[in-house]
């Protein structure tokens, strides 16, 4: 008999997929995403809020007393995998999973409670002030001071904080670490967008001068609740790569049928079959893994941790294989700006540094698992 | 029809109850008697057909069957060592025999009494087996076989094969193959033993010398073995993808014990491969697991082969870390001894067994490269292989 929980997609989460691929194949073809990614509005709004509050993805992770669905953590995965294959850009991740996460682990009675009913609608968008990279399992950052209700520093290299309304801030104060919501909008907060690796999904820095904030978790809960949020993030953003990995080996399979050189299409030839077959192995390979982390964060099984250390060490190397694969085996025109490939490349890199690289993940797993490093 | 957990609850209680009325009437100390009358209530394999072992249920039932036995302490038809027997030949049998071959061969095969082996691969057809060579020559009821066998496991212990066999050298090589059940016992089959680089002999070549087989022992039509021998090897591919083990077993299990054991062996560069190698054997449990999740769902998909792929990669490299790791320990072997193991087992012998023996892992049941190539056209679609021997009779082959 197996415990493992159930590693194949429902009913519902097909129906879910369905619904969010509909909209994407109709409102994000990737020359609309390419057109964007260069303007001053890389962020495309009007279908984030017909994906959040239409199709109501932003609330999947909030309960329905906060006007959420009360969905779980695998159906968001589903969410994350059309997401990475459209390299779709909307403010999902920074949102609806990581500050929606870290609002959640709060606890009712901090006063995160009121935040999440508009998250959840899609009328707000929030963003978790740490720098994209922060693996779960990292100190409480100490680049914010909170002094009373007012906090001051800077945080850089934020995901979609951009586009978000609210901030949730890690700060410490005189009495420890607290977790504070800050609206943005004020003097008193500056959002700067960065020039991004990743085009579709740009990071921006914080600047706090003395900010309006609002504590939602204090020092007895503020750490665990930023801890839960990255590990759902990192848990998450594997379903996220299994997209980016899948597109990436679709489009090089239809591309090498039509492509001929040498009087043949070019998947007919055995070098090319067997790195695609690698990479459909390893694809396969990161579905397991990704819906495993998902299945383990739904039900918060104790197993959670190395589901995620697995899942992220495994999917982002796999995804970056994928989009190296597509530049490679596209040849010439898989590597000029007008192909989406380069698109992929760039999301799929810049999600194996997001929320821990694959080494760092390793490296947690190998406290996890008792495999402990060699000693000098 | 497709299966589903829910529809087979109201099965699953029934069936529960007839096995709790078959232990209670047959005594499980007569092991054979037991399984025999097992086989006859329907009980040996659920969804093959009444009379022939089985209740016509959907295969995810049989789950619920082996799990009352083996709760009940009753003995097992010791599926680990028929693994030819149950997961190819029956199924083949099932397929294509005539009523008397499945009512002569099911129940023996099943209950273990006449153990079976594959005499497929030659020295000349491995990867290319459609070019194999034995040749099958009729004369009066009977058919005369000649030719050389490789690879074959169990030959030695078995007393039935699955013999592919060519029956007409002037068609192109796919069409001229008959499929055969051969008698083991039979004047002119010999087995010898094949020495592998690990120093025993799993496996065996077989030579036929004028080996007579009766035409009723023939499975399927003249000429239609390649179709009937795809059924088998489509079999093999399932049989061997078990189900998910617990975490950490076989030889990543081993090594990573002696790294808790023994810190002074640790190195910087094998921390990382250990845990690479940990991760990517996790992950490979997981697809495993969602292979069996899918198939007890009836819902079989390709991912086996990713699978099969991947674990023979894995296992070199694990077994090669381990070697490396043990340092100087790991330049002893265990024993040259030649012997004839029953079956293949990655934790109970020497590191350097380990690693001799995990070279087989990307030839055995289909090569790396075959698979690759197998994955590339029937998975993702892409051009075949150019055919150069497509429409020449085999006998002007080159070889």
């Amino acid at each position: 008999m197996s415990t493992l929980p159930d590693l194949r997609y429902s009913d519902v989460e097909d129906a879910l997929r369905a619904s969010v691929r509909d909209l994407l194949a109709d409102r994000c073809p990737w020359s609309a995403v390419l057109r964007r990614c260069e303007t001053s509005e890389p962020y495309d709004m009007d279908l984030w809020r017909r994906l959040a509050g239409g199709l109501g993805c932003a609330g999947l992770l909030v309960p329905e007393r906060y006007g959420g669905a009360g969905a779980s953590a695998r159906e968001v995965a589903v969410v994350l995998e059309e997401l990475g294959r459209a390299v779709a850009p909307v403010p999902f991740l920074g949102s609806a999973v990581l500050a929606t996460s870290a609002l959640l682990a709060c606890g009712a009675g901090d006063g995160a409670d009121d935040c999440l009913g508009p998250l959840a609608a899609g009328e707000r968008t929030a963003a978790l002030a740490v720098p994209f990279a922060t693996p779960p399992g990292a100190p409480f950052p100490a680049s914010v001071h909170a002094e009373g209700d007012r906090l001051t520093g800077r945080v850089v290299g934020v995901v979609d904080a951009v586009v978000a309304d609210l901030l949730v801030v890690p700060a410490t104060g005189a009495d420890g670490p607290g977790l504070y919501v800050v609206e943005v909008g004020g003097s008193a907060v500056a959002v700067t967008l960065r020039t991004s690796l990743d085009l579709t999904r740009p990071i921006a820095d914080v600047t706090l001068d003395g900010a309006a904030a609002r504590r939602v978790a204090g020092p007895e809960s503020a750490a665990a609740a930023l801890d839960a949020a990255l590990v759902a993030g990192a848990a998450l953003l594997a379903s996220e790569q299994l997209g980016v990995a899948e597109q990436c080996l679709e489009t090089t399979v239809g591309y090498v049928k039509t492509r001929y050189q040498f009087g043949r299409p070019i998947g007919g030839f055995q070098a090319v079959k067997h790195r695609l077959a690698d990479l459909w192995a390893a694809v396969t390979s990161a579905r397991s893994a990704a819906r495993y982390a998902a299945a383990c964060l739904a039900t918060a099984d104790p197993d959670v941790r190395v589901a995620t250390a697995v899942a992220q060490a495994h999917c982002s190397e796999v995804a970056v294989t994928a989009a190296e694969e597509c530049v490679q085996l596209h040849g010439g025109i898989g590597f000029t700006w007008e192909h989406p490939a380069h698109l992929y490349l760039k999301r799929a890199k810049a999600c194996e540094i997001a929320l821990g690289s694959p080494d760092r993940h390793r490296a947690a797993l190998a406290a996890l698992v008792d495999l402990p490093a060699a000693t000098p | 029809m497709p299966v589903t957990a829910t529809t087979s609850v109201p099965d699953a209680e029934r069936l529960r109850a007839l096995v709790r009325d078959f232990l209670a009437t047959h005594d499980p100390r007569e092991r054979l008697r037991f399984l025999r009358a097992r086989f006859d209530a329907g009980l040996a394999w659920v969804h093959y057909p009444e009379g022939l072992g089985g209740l016509g249920l959907p295969r995810a039932l049989q789950s619920v069957v082996d799990e009352e036995f083996a709760a009940a302490g009753a003995p097992d038809n010791a599926p680990r060592r028929n693994l030819i027997g149950l997961g190819m030949v029956a199924p083949t049998i099932l397929r294509f025999g005539t009523e008397e071959q499945k009512r002569r061969f099911l129940r023996p095969l099943w209950t273990g009494e006449e153990a079976w082996c594959q005499l497929f691969s030659e020295p000349g057809a491995g990867s290319d087996l459609a070019v194999l060579a034995t040749r099958a020559v009729r004369d009066g009821d009977d058919w005369v076989v000649t030719g050389q066998k490789v690879w074959t496991s169990r030959a030695h212990e078995a007393d039935w094969a699955i013999l592919l066999a060519r029956t007409d050298p002037d068609v192109p090589k796919h069409r001229g193959l008959t499929y055969f059940l051969c008698d083991m016992h039979s004047p002119g089959v010999v087995v010898r033993p094949l020495r592998q680089a690990t120093g025993e002999a799993e496996f065996n070549e077989v030579f036929l010398n004028r080996v007579r087989i009766p035409d009723a022992h023939r499975l399927g039509a003249v000429g239609d073995g390649w179709r009937v021998a795809q059924t088998t090897l489509m079999n093999e591919r399932i049989a061997i993808g078990g189900g998910a083990a617990p975490r950490e077993t076989g030889a990543l299990g081993v090594v990573a014990r002696t790294w808790r054991e023994r810190p002074e062996l640790r190195t910087p560069g094998l921390h990382d491969e250990l845990l690479r190698l940990w991760v990517a054997w996790e992950v490979n449990r997981l697809t495993n697991e969602r292979i069996r999740q899918q198939l007890a769902n009836g819902q079989p998909g390709p991912e086996g082969s990713a699978v099969k792929l991947a674990f023979a990669r894995l296992n070199q490299r694990v077994t090669g870390l381990e070697l490396t790791l043990l340092a100087g320990e790991g330049l002893a072997y265990d024993d040259w001894t030649m012997r004839r193991p029953a079956g293949v087992d990655f934790t109970q012998r020497s590191p350097g067994y380990r690693y001799l023996r995990a070279k087989g892992n990307s030839i055995e049941g289909g090569t790396s490269e075959i698979l690759r190539n197998i994955i590339a056209e029937r998975v993702l679609g892409l051009p075949p292989e150019p055919r150069t021997d497509k429409d020449v009779p085999w006998k002007d082959l080159p070889r």
